[in-house]
């Protein structure tokens, strides 16, 4: 079978669950072979060889992890050549989507991003026009590039004991031009992932800038919180937790959205949820179109009150 | 210094945006268009940029747009903001190119403008890939520091603050160089109507394909590496149940029948 490169996401060696999730889908495709730059491979191993990877392709240069994207590109361009897959993966997220954007042009290939869904003949499912439409594309050109969006599949494990390769390559001067002079690390808030949550609670400005009940809520089903940008233009909740256009696209099981009117720009980060739950004290909120359960009320009272009666019922 | 703005028209975000049925192609004829919002804040940087400078007589900012007829409007638009120059890349070709082949159209016409500073937004509203940045810096071989939501110039030095997802990074490079910028980057300012009326006259230039020694093969619909396959409406969400928190007490509140829902659908 021909090989399919997937680009590992970690940390020091902690694969994200993404990556888990591109495993899956390269199995569609062909063997996975993933490519891990960085320290930590060794980490990373049984986490890659749990969700099928036939072989996995080590870059330790340090000129990878020293400057931004592009000799990441440059590397990845010279493993195709030598590998020469059926298709390349790469999350859907900031520095993903870069890396995918300089390989089509130097492997002159197509380019498709934010994938839900890649099936065989890496035939691929994507939401666009604020999720009011759903497009099937392929690449025509080329090596397939996709990038793929959190939750586009369940990490299926199938378990193998995968080879690592040292990788060596070359990084042009031209790719070390960028460079990350500072780094101030998010505080971590014990809470999912909000792309890989199972559950959101999200607020907006009906909180009035007190986002203890949602908070509150979110912690008694488990959720991540997220928050809409009058929220995050208002001071009130990190840029990080924005869903929509310009925020985080988010596709969980159950979405509520507590004090958000629902204008176009946020639905387009939310509305392919599986399940919508809203609160608003005004029933002509837009964001009522989209829900299957609305409350209309304060939410100052119904989330408080709700959050009482989850933690009651879950003891 | 020569700054370019990469400034995209695109389909009204509020319009019934749709999709050409004869060939799965963005409508961009039959609905309103506008110059696309987040490119606004790339315009603002720009202009903003310029008035930092020590000599903002000795800066120039122009729009480049590569768009069909009605782009204009997005050029103007950058013009009212305050822009110097435009240039609209316009050519029958065109139409049906994909984020790779208009990462093309743009590096050549950057090239020809002798750019030292291309400022882009973060995605364009209506295909939002956020990928012609990192295309047109590979293309053009200039280092790309991308997603700023702070964005200094300090002589040669360009420096930006990108807000991640696990650290608030600070990245730096060195012109001539590809920038693109959030929405969190600043408020655009609106147009004045000194702005309006001076937009007038300033200078803008319709270039063809054949001026920037490109040749149709090469961009539009047929030279496109990915092809939309089907294009699906997303069926209506059947209407829920929307209930009235009363305040009667906690068996008819909309909390409790909030839990219930909740329950009944294994959240809990
Ligand atoms: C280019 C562009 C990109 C954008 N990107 C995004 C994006 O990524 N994400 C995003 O969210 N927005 C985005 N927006 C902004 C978007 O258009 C809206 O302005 C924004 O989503 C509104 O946020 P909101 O719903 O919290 O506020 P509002 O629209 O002001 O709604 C607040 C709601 O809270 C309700 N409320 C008030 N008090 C209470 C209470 N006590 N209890 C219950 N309900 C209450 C009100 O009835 C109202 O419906 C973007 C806009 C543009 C132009
Ligand atoms: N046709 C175009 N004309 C000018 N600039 C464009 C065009 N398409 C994309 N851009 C620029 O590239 C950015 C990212 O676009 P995209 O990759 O399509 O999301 C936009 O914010 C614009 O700055």
């Amino acid at each position: 079978m021909s090989n399919v490169l997937v680009l590992v996401d970690h940390t020091d060696g902690q694969v994200r669950k993404t990556t888990a999730e591109l495993l899956t889908i390269a199995r569609r495709l062909g063997d996975p072979v993933a490519v891990f730059v960085g320290d930590g491979v060794q980490d990373a191993l049984p986490a890659l060889g749990q969700y099928g990877a036939t072989k996995v392709v080590a870059l330790t240069n340090p000129e990878l992890t020293q400057f931004l994207v592009a000799p990441k590109a440059e590397a990845l361009q010279q493993v195709a050549a030598k590998v020469e897959p059926a298709a390349i993966l790469i999350s859907s997220n900031a520095e993903g989507k870069e890396i995918a954007a300089r390989l089509a042009v130097k492997l002159e290939s197509g380019l498709i991003t934010d994938a839900v869904d890649v099936q065989e003949g890496a035939v691929t499912t994507q939401s666009v026009f604020a999720g009011n439409y759903t497009v099937q594309a392929k690449v025509t050109h080329g090596t397939p590039i996709i990038t793929v969006k959190p939750n586009a599949a369940t990490p299926e494990a199938a378990e193998t004991s995968p080879e690592v390769e040292e990788f060596d390559v070359t990084i042009s001067d031209a790719a070390k031009t960028a460079r990350i002079t500072d780094s101030k690390p998010r505080e971590a808030t014990g809470r999912p992932e909000l792309t890989e949550a199972a559950i959101i609670v999200s607020g907006g400005r009906g909180t009035g800038g007190d986002f203890g009940p949602v908070e509150a809520f979110a912690d008694s089903l488990g959720a991540a919180v997220g928050a809409s940008r009058a929220a995050v233009d208002s001071g009130w909740y990190p840029h990080a937790y924005q869903v929509g256009q310009t925020g985080k696209t988010v596709s969980p099981q159950l979405y509520v959205a507590a004090g958000i009117s629902g204008a176009i720009q946020h639905r387009a980060g939310m509305q392919t949820s599986k399940t919508i739950v809203a609160v608003n004290k005004d029933e002509e909120a837009p964001i009522f179109e989209l829900v299957d359960f609305g409350v209309v009320g304060d939410l100052h009272k119904v989330l408080p009150a709700a959050t009482e009666e989850v933690i009651k019922r879950k003891s | 210094m020569k700054i370019v703005v990469c400034a995209k028209f695109v389909p009204d975000a509020t319009a019934d945006r749709r999709f050409r049925p004869e060939d799965n192609t963005v409508d961009r004829a039959g609905v309103d268009g506008l110059l696309s919002e987040l490119d606004e804040y790339a315009v603002e940087t720009a202009l903003t940029v310029k008035e930092a400078a020590g000599d903002p007589g000795d800066t120039v900012v122009t729009v480049l747009t590569v768009g069909p007829e009605q782009a204009a409007d997005a050029v103007k638009k950058g013009l009212q903001m305050g822009a110097d120059a435009g240039v609209h890349v316009l050519d029958d070709a065109i139409h049906g190119s994909d984020a790779v082949a208009t990462s093309l159209i743009l590096a050549k016409a950057l090239a020809k403008l002798e750019a030292d500073l291309v400022v882009f937004g973060m995605g364009s509203t209506d295909g939002s890939m956020g990928v012609v940045p990192a295309m047109v810096s590979e293309r053009l071989g200039l280092p790309a520091v991308t997603l700023g939501s702070d964005v200094t110039v300090d002589g040669q030095t360009v420096r930006i603050r990108r807000d991640g997802d696990t650290a608030s990074d600070t990245i730096e490079g060195t012109l001539p160089l590809v920038l693109s910028v959030s929405d969190q980057a600043n408020e655009p300012r609106y147009p004045s109507f000194k702005g309006i009326m001076a937009a007038k006259k300033k200078p803008v230039e319709t270039w063809s394909l054949a001026d920037l020694e490109l040749s149709a093969d090469q961009v539009g619909g047929s030279a496109a590496w990915t092809e939309v396959v089907e294009v699906t409406a997303r069926p209506p969400r059947t209407a829920g149940t929307i209930v009235t928190d009363d305040d009667s007490g906690p068996a008819g509140s909309g909390a409790h029948q909030l839990v219930e829902f909740l329950s009944t659908n294994k959240f809990l």
